[in-house]
């Protein structure tokens, strides 16, 4: 038996959890612990399925016994297998984390005791987007995660939750409906779903419909990740929700959309029919969302700027089309999950230890709190670009492909990047300065937390209180750590994880590989290396 | 593939209809307008499956092409199920903002108004930096000679009254967590679980 059969546990261990979860409503002790063990299972798991993929195995699962092309498949690879093993650390820290602020806030049987179980499901929506072989159950994770997400974005149900919540709700319907008109339409023009089998027909088809379709696709997948002229809807929605929710949105959501591109533009519509459309989406992400970011004074709302912003770098590596861009690309998809889910988990932190997230009334946090500093300082750095980092090495990765394709749009895409970065230091360097450094009394509005001298609170009248709203419980201090190590990880072990995201870039282009592994060994692949060698040399036209 | 002209054209009046209603600024609307798109989605995939044929139960003596196509009918069942799930949630989140706001519209982020209505001025940025740099100045002179040691401070509160904060006014404050606090701040701290949000809102219930 081979270990990738293993793979549909990935999607059902996290629902099996959130069934348990359910029933033990009533007991949130027996409920974390579920949860907590189910989900490191899975990431157990997920890490075996990554060591048996490391080398270019790539195999499908067919589900309930039905051949391919009829029946739903499952298909790991290494970049489904990398994005699964990501996803799910990244989850199972956020989950540790969520369950700290629980617990130090002392909601044993509050209104959020459904997180749990909604967590969970958003986990299995999750994973069967990355493992899905098939367009249609691609459709269904989709919607799984978007459902679990509706509910946990209006989590408890106030008034700022409910409006951001409206317009998340319609913004991700609206994207689900074009998604399955584009499924529709898919079927109508080649009578099947099954993403291998749709690689050989689709090249059939007369350029006009191919056109019509990728487009279709790419459109559906852009809302979901966010990509510039349709990302309005990230930066209102994102900050309002509870601090775990908003990191694990910020980390994995925009990414499954990414993920969807990368599958579309290689595996379904390979060449260069797209790219130029996409280079100029990628520029545009990247500039015009970190312009965002620079004129907000919320960090929430800044980061989530900075996180449309960084998503077009993901679309910048897919547009090369080269083996070198993508590789960077997936890369780069791996490092930002990372990153992007501690920063904002920390300034959940800021939240809690200053009172407000707001950089007017923010000050002196460095003195007040080193280790929250710390943990700022490394992601942030770290999303900015900084030499040690793994920042750095993926947007090296992207610089290096876009030169070496030499277009003029590759050079503005290129100095676009650089002038990205820059000002992401920039975003990031005024949060530090202002949050971190400077003296509390010299803030806008400085928080009554922040003034308020350790011996005074102390002896103040309701000053227990105080220490118990304010003090950085160690399970969320802890998880947040974690990550930020995790991300230095990436760092130290960029080599291994550069030429494996290099090889799942060559697989995928070639298209060899996964059509074989769904389909069998003798199918004929169209192009498979010709292609290839088209794509890498001929890129913008 | 052979296509059926009334359901394309009931299609085509689904989707008009559809979009015509999410553009509305009633939720109610958009919401109707949302199920329009699903349904009008949903008649698209049957016109995939080509005409009507047999039921998809096997029969000994039938040739495989008299049967019905029966997988745009299992992708339209689930994508039943999902925008019902869907639609409930929809209702619920509209009946919780008739609840809050009494109101039944989309209603502006304010966030997103207070950074429009910022000033282009950052007094920490753009405030005029005094001529005289020694470490030790007796006064703070400006370009001009005037002596502008407590500039920057003065044009912090004035930009910051132009960006929509009362700054002289007594701010509202509220007990919240056992310690009194303003109430914009509350607002701003409210969290699941937080001790400042009422555990039972309006509307709840266990």
């Amino acid at each position: 038996m081979n270990i990738a059969s293993l793979a549909p546990l990935a999607v059902v261990l996290p629902i099996l959890g959130a069934a348990l979860t359910f029933l033990l409503i009533r007991h949130s002790r027996a409920q974390r612990a579920v949860s907590i063990g189910l989900l490191s299972l899975t990431l157990l798991l997920e890490c075996l399925l990554l060591a048996s993929a490391w080398n270019g195995g790539t195999a499908a699962v067919t589900i309930g016994g039905w051949v391919p092309p009829f029946g739903i498949v499952m298909v790991v690879d290494q970049f489904s297998s990398l994005m699964l093993v990501v996803s799910s650390a990244v989850s199972l820290a956020v989950l540790v984390y969520a369950t700290g602020q629980g617990m130090a806030d002392g909601d044993e049987d509050a209104p959020v005791s459904i997180f749990h179980p909604t967590y969970l499901i958003l986990v299995a929506g999750v994973s069967n987007a990355f493992l899905s072989g098939d367009l249609f159950n691609l459709y269904v994770g989709f919607e799984i995660l978007l459902t679990a997400s509706y509910v946990l974005m209006t989590l408890g149900g106030t008034g700022p939750r409910i409006r951001a919540g409206v317009t998340y709700v319609v913004v991700s319907v609206v994207s689900s409906v074009l998604f399955l008109i584009a499924i529709a339409m898919v079927y109508g023009a080649t009578g099947t779903v099954n993403m291998a089998d749709l690689a050989l027909k689709l090249g059939d088809l007369d350029q006009g419909t191919k056109t019509l379709l990728h487009v279709m696709l790419l459109v559906a997948f852009g809302i979901k990740a966010a990509v510039f002229p349709l990302s309005f809807w990230l930066p209102d929605s994102y900050p309002t929700a509870p601090a775990p929710v908003t990191a694990v949105f910020a980390g994995l959501l925009t990414k499954v959309g990414v993920y969807a591109m990368v599958r579309t533009e290689t595996l379904l519509f390979p060449g260069d029919t797209l790219n130029t459309p996409l280079m100029v989406a990628a520029l545009l992400t990247m500039v015009v969302g970190i312009l965002g970011a620079l004129a907000q004074s919320d960090i929430k709302r800044l980061l989530s700027f900075t996180l449309v912003s960084h998503i077009g770098y993901m679309v910048f590596g897919l547009a090369m089309s080269s083996a070198v861009g993508l590789a960077a690309a997936v890369f780069y998809v791996a490092h930002h999950i990372t990153i992007q889910t501690s920063l904002f988990l920390v300034t959940g932190l800021i939240e809690r230890r200053g009172g407000s997230s707001s950089v007017d009334r923010l000050g002196g946090l460095a003195k007040l709190s080193p280790m929250l500093a710390l943990l700022f300082f490394i992601p942030g750095m770290n999303l900015a670009g900084i030499p040690p980092f793994s920042g750095f090495l993926g947007k090296v990765g992207l610089l290096q492909a876009g030169i070496e394709l030499g277009t003029p749009l590759a050079y503005a895409l290129v100095i676009g990047g650089v002038v990205t970065s820059l000002l992401t230091l920039l975003a990031i360097a005024r949060v530090w300065n202002r949050a971190f450094w400077r003296r509390p009394t010299d803030a806008e509005h400085p928080d009554p937390v922040l003034l308020a001298s350790p011996a005074a609170r102390v002896s103040g009248p309701g000053a227990k209180v105080n220490n118990t709203v304010t003090l950085l419980p160690r399970t969320m201090v802890g998880s947040t750590a974690g990550l930020v190590v995790l991300g230095v990880a990436l760092t130290v072990f960029a080599g291994p994880l550069f030429s494996l995201s290099d090889r799942a870039a060559r697989d995928m282009l070639d298209r060899t590989p996964y059509i074989h592994a769904v389909l069998g060994e003798g199918t004929a692949v169209p192009g498979a290396m010709g292609g290839t060698s088209a794509s890498t040399g001929g890129g913008a036209r | 593939m052979s296509v059926n002209l009334t359901l394309l054209i009931v299609m085509g009046a689904l989707y008009a209809c559809g979009i015509y209603l999410i553009l509305e600024r009633s939720l109610t609307r958009v919401l109707l307008g949302l199920m329009l798109l699903a349904n009008a989605t949903n008649l698209l995939i049957l016109a995939t499956g080509g005409y009507a044929g047999l039921a998809p139960l096997f029969a000994k003596d039938t040739a495989a092409q008299e049967y019905n196509d029966p997988l745009p009918q299992a992708l339209i069942l689930t994508s039943i199920v999902i925008s019902f799930a869907v639609t409930a949630f929809m209702l619920g989140i509209i009946y919780r903002t008739w609840v809050l706001a009494r109101q039944d519209e989309i209603q502006d982020d304010l966030e997103d108004r207070r950074v429009a209505a910022t000033p282009s001025f950052d007094a920490e940025d753009d405030a005029e930096i005094p001529a005289e740099t020694s470490e030790f100045p007796l006064t703070m002179l400006g370009s001009d000679g005037r002596d502008i040691s407590n500039h920057g401070a003065s044009s912090a509160d004035a930009g910051l009254a132009d960006g929509g904060h009362e700054t002289d006014q007594p701010v509202a404050t509220l007990v919240a967590g056992g310690r009194e606090m303003p109430a914009e701040h509350a607002a701003a701290e409210e969290k699941p679980g937080s001790l400042n949000v009422d555990p039972n809102p309006e509307g709840g219930g266990k």
